[in-house]
């Protein structure tokens, strides 16, 4: 087919925007020439008629474009579904088992098309006994999980088929209304015609959409989790989820898939980072506001602030390679703090991953976190409440501890809210630094896992969007997605209070 | 009450002034611990990561025997190509004896033995120099061959004759060997270019991995995230700033982004492999999803930013735009968008360097993993190839059993800290050039 090209997005993106890029010119001369070549007469500046063309050249064939390109993977489903035998369609699962089987071998197809492997009449030779497809299709670079069967390849050749058919009419279509919109801006080119309000209107549409596009992110982020959780939920008992305590995943069945445990290890970690954080972040907060040489302060600030900068993988690697060893070296066997007499020659710590090292490497990552959220709060507190007690002889630990920080407090505790969302939230340092057992234990030297952690470990490597143990990382998500963004709202609102309060 | 002097401290006042000096000690300290930390771990990514910019090399003169490369003798490059790496491998065996029988080195092993200290790819290397220019072949050529990663873990004291007892890659034997032809000068340590250029290699050979492919991933996704997220993140601010009526939308929106802000990083990978990959199909591994991935991260950065630098353009530039008859578009537009550019360039750039360390929501798209493809060739094969990113292939080292990938994980830590604190040094510098107090 020679119309192949508009059925590639990038392509006709390409065409789309070069029709605009004509459409400017034309509306433009046209303007002008229909005001006789003087600027003046036109209502807008000429540039602005230039401008209506492009918007209604690309905007709506841009536009229709992507619903399209965001719609047809579902319509093709619901035509390739009727296809299948009622084996494959029994449950939600193994329906989008087989789809994305189908979808494999389709997308696989198209490939050894155009790396000449495969011919349509190869294809069709295949039909009855696909048997060697798999291997062929290994060959170009897609592996399969087991072998074709015909239904399968049967459904492929329609999606492909539909694919291609849908490409080439969307192409049409999108072209088609990227002309009608070029022919209908460049024919109302006319000296009386209102341009800039056109342009600025569409422009606001774009700044309006922009800025909804946040919406559209958390709205995407709470959908894509809760539909997955609510599969979760119809394949696993969610008291289980919930009450259950025990975490044992096993893709032969059987799992045992409770959050408790990986909580628990989630909240230790966090506490433990906080215990860290919270008095060295706090009291350096305070020195540099309320003690600290401008000097000493614009050395001191931006040098802790570097921390905040380092990306979490290096705090992972370092947690991993030199914090956990030097932990076993002085906790471990033969260690200088090991409890190794008195507990029958137990080693406090085994291994370089336990919940300890995690929090204090986190700990470390969030002392600038917590120091420079609550020097904000505590330069926010008026000058005048520190001069009324020094007038009445304080000195300036004692205002600080019964003037400043008490006024501060609500802002602090905001702060050590975000810290504690931020801990719950990371994940490159427990991955690498707290091991992958999970247990409920009150020992800080024994290695357990965190929600984040699993959610990596659920979601790495081949993920099988029927099995409940891929899809509990869904759930994992949305509780910690749930977690933090309570902490952040009561956090932010506490916050946002207290600085009215000064104000 | 007792008279007391003013010059001689009573207990009480002695006891407060204590407690203040105690209380400004804590203070200190915390801000001790905070820097002595910074400098423990900086300090730990340098002296453990150095190594990885030097490699060990060994100087080796093989004579391509005419004999086995070219048994037909006649140059022709399809004959040539017919004899695979295993061919080449008696060559090696063959400049260890030589090696042995011209008294540069003495020892009993075996020459394949002694080929055993050098890297897996020193065969491939040889045959590539061959098919080059086959005119070599019947001379003897001085390769410099990659040392095994245990003979360069033993030159920068990582193995040490101690630690190799249950090693099967290396024998004490070996070592000896190693000692000896380390003291006539054919094995040393060199700068290693192809750590910064190279790909990454497999389990069994830490001694030829390197960054640049990963680096190439990650520069294709900055340049995703550039392309998108700096004209929304913009959109986006100037119409909060600039034209949101006061209601409850606009509210919805601005608490929208400051939470996205907040949102743990893994939860975009979610987002990312549930609507990019899983709904979308698009490719795994992509540098293209990463960028989106990271856009919708990095959104949040650029418009807070953004608006802090609209907001600090006087509202009297507005005034004189919109009295000389421009639309209040146009005023924005026109004047205060440049005057903002400064500022909205040094938020994209911190922005930027944030989403360059990030590596969590990569581990969800498939970003990690053995991925050592060479570079791209062209700009759409740079986004939907499968690559790796700079954070992710120094994960993917630190999982890697054998020590000497934890040098390469900290020397791919210090390449990237470079970036990093190159993109902040630019931004830091633009906001001290073009700055502007009004």
């Amino acid at each position: 087919m020679t119309f192949n090209f508009l059925g590639n997005p990038l392509t006709l993106t390409l065409l789309v925007l070069s029709v605009a890029g004509v459409g400017y010119f034309l509306a433009r001369r046209r303007a002008m020439a229909r005001a006789g070549g003087d600027a003046r007469v036109l209502h807008s500046l000429p540039n602005y008629y230039g401008m209506t063309a492009a918007m209604f050249a690309a905007v709506p064939a841009l536009g229709v474009m992507v619903i399209w390109l965001l719609a047809q993977p579902m319509l093709i489903q619901n035509a390739v579904v009727p296809l299948l035998p009622a084996a494959a369609t029994e449950t939600a699962g193994t329906t989008s088992l087989v789809l994305s089987d189908v979808n494999r071998v389709a997308g696989g197809l198209t490939l050894a098309i155009e790396q000449g492997v495969l011919d349509a009449p190869a294809i069709a030779a295949l039909r009855d006994d696909p048997s060697t497809l798999r291997a062929t299709l290994a060959g170009v670079g897609v592996a399969l999980g087991s072998e074709v069967e015909p239904y399968v390849l049967a459904a492929a050749e329609t999606t492909r088929g539909l694919e291609a058919r849908w490409g080439l009419v969307r192409g049409l279509v999108v072209v088609a209304l990227g002309l009608a919109g070029l022919a209908l801006a460049v024919r109302a080119a006319d000296p009386a015609f209102r341009a800039r309000n056109v342009v600025e209107r569409g422009m606001m549409a774009l700044l309006i959409a922009a800025a909804s596009l946040a919406i559209l992110t958390t709205l995407g982020i709470v959908l894509s989790m809760l539909f997955e959780t609510i599969n979760f939920f119809s394949l696993h008992p969610w008291q289980d989820f919930f009450l259950g305590g025990n975490w044992a995943p096993n893709f032969r069945g059987n799992s045992e898939l409770s959050i408790l445990p990986l909580l628990w290890g989630t909240l230790y970690i966090s506490i433990i980072a906080l215990m860290v954080a919270v008095p060295v972040g706090l009291f350096a907060a305070i020195y540099l506001s309320e003690y600290a040489s401008p000097q000493l302060r614009s050395a001191a600030k931006p040098l802790l602030e570097i921390l905040a900068g380092i990306p979490t993988i290096v705090y992972g690697l370092f947690a991993l390679i030199t914090v956990g060893p030097f932990l076993v070296s002085v906790f471990g066997a033969g260690g200088l703090l090991s409890a190794e007499g008195l507990r029958d020659g137990d080693a406090l710590m085994s291994g370089a991953t336990a919940v300890i090292t995690a929090g204090l490497v986190m700990g470390i990552m969030l002392i600038p976190f917590v120091s420079s959220l609550s020097d904000d709060i505590i330069n926010a507190v008026p000058q005048s409440l520190r001069d009324g007690s020094y007038g009445l002889g304080a000195t300036p630990s004692e205002t600080i501890r019964n003037v400043v920080l008490p006024a501060a407090l609500p802002g602090i505790v905001g702060a050590i809210l975000l810290a504690a969302s931020r801990a719950i939230g990371e994940t490159m340092i427990v991955v690498l630094g707290a091991g992958a057992i999970a247990r409920i234990s009150g020992n800080p030297f024994e290695a357990m896992t965190t929600i984040t952690t699993r959610i990596v470990s659920q979601l790495t490597g081949d993920t099988d969007f029927a099995s409940q143990e891929t899809l509990v990382a869904f759930a994992l998500g949305l509780t910690l997605f749930v977690l933090t963004l309570g902490l952040n709202v009561v956090a932010l609102y506490i916050v946002r209070k207290y600085r009215e309060q000064y104000e | 009450m007792t008279q007391t002097s003013l010059l001689k401290q009573d207990a009480r006042t002695a006891r407060r002034n204590r407690a203040e000096a105690r209380f400004k000690a804590y203070g200190l300290i915390a801000i001790g611990i905070g820097v002595l930390m910074l400098v423990i771990l900086l300090g730990t990514i340098f002296s453990r990561g150095a190594g990885a910019f030097q490699q060990t090399y060994l100087t080796l003169d093989v004579t391509l025997d005419a004999a086995k490369l070219d048994k037909k003798g006649k140059r022709d490059i399809e004959d040539i190509k017919k004899v695979s790496t295993f061919g080449y491998a008696p060559l090696l065996n063959d400049a260890f004896a030589q090696l042995v029988d011209s008294g540069a080195a003495s020892s009993d092993l075996k020459p394949k033995e002694m080929s055993g200290l050098l890297s897996k790819g020193a065969e491939a290397r040889m045959r590539d120099a061959v098919l080059d220019d086959p005119d070599l072949i019947g001379q003897t050529v001085s390769f410099d061959f990659l040392a095994s990663g245990r003979v360069d873990g033993y030159l920068k004291d990582r193995v040490t004759r101690d630690s190799i007892a249950n090693d099967k890659n290396i024998s004490v034997e070996q070592l000896d060997l190693v000692d000896q032809l380390r003291a006539a000068g054919l094995l040393k340590k060199k700068f290693n270019l192809a750590f910064i250029t190279g790909a990454d290699s497999s389990d069994a050979r830490p001694e030829a991995a390197g960054m640049g492919v990963s680096m190439v991933g990650s520069l294709f996704m900055m340049l995703v995230v550039l392309a998108l997220a700096l004209p929304i993140g913009v959109a986006a601010s100037i119409y909060l700033e600039e034209f949101a009526p006061e209601n409850w939308i606009t509210d919805i929106i601005e608490v929208n982004i400051s939470n996205l802000a907040a949102v743990p990083s893994i939860v975009f990978g979610i987002l990312g492999l549930a609507v990019f990959i899983n709904y979308m199909h698009l490719p795994n591994s992509a540098p293209l999803v990463g960028g989106l991935v990271l856009t919708l991260m990095t959104l949040p950065t650029i418009i807070i930013s953004t608006r802090a630098s609209l907001k600090a353009v006087p509202p009297s530039i507005r005034d004189a735009a919109l009295g000389v008859g421009a639309s209040k578009m146009q005023s924005v537009f026109h004047h205060v968008l440049p005057l903002a550019a400064p500022g909205i360039l040094t938020g994209t750039i911190i922005g930027l360097a944030q989403a360059l360390g990030e590596t969590a929501p990569l581990l969800l798209i498939g970003m990690v993993g053995f991925i050592a493809s060479n570079g791209p060739e062209s700009i759409s094969e740079g986004l939907l190839n499968p690559n790796s990113a700079m954070p992710a292939q120094i994960y993917e080292w630190a999982k890697r059993a054998d020590p000497a990938f934890y040098e390469r994980a900290w020397g791919g830590i210090i390449i990237l800290l470079v970036f990093l604190i190159g993109m902040n040094a630019i931004a830091v510098l633009l906001r001290r050039r073009f700055e502007r107090r009004w």
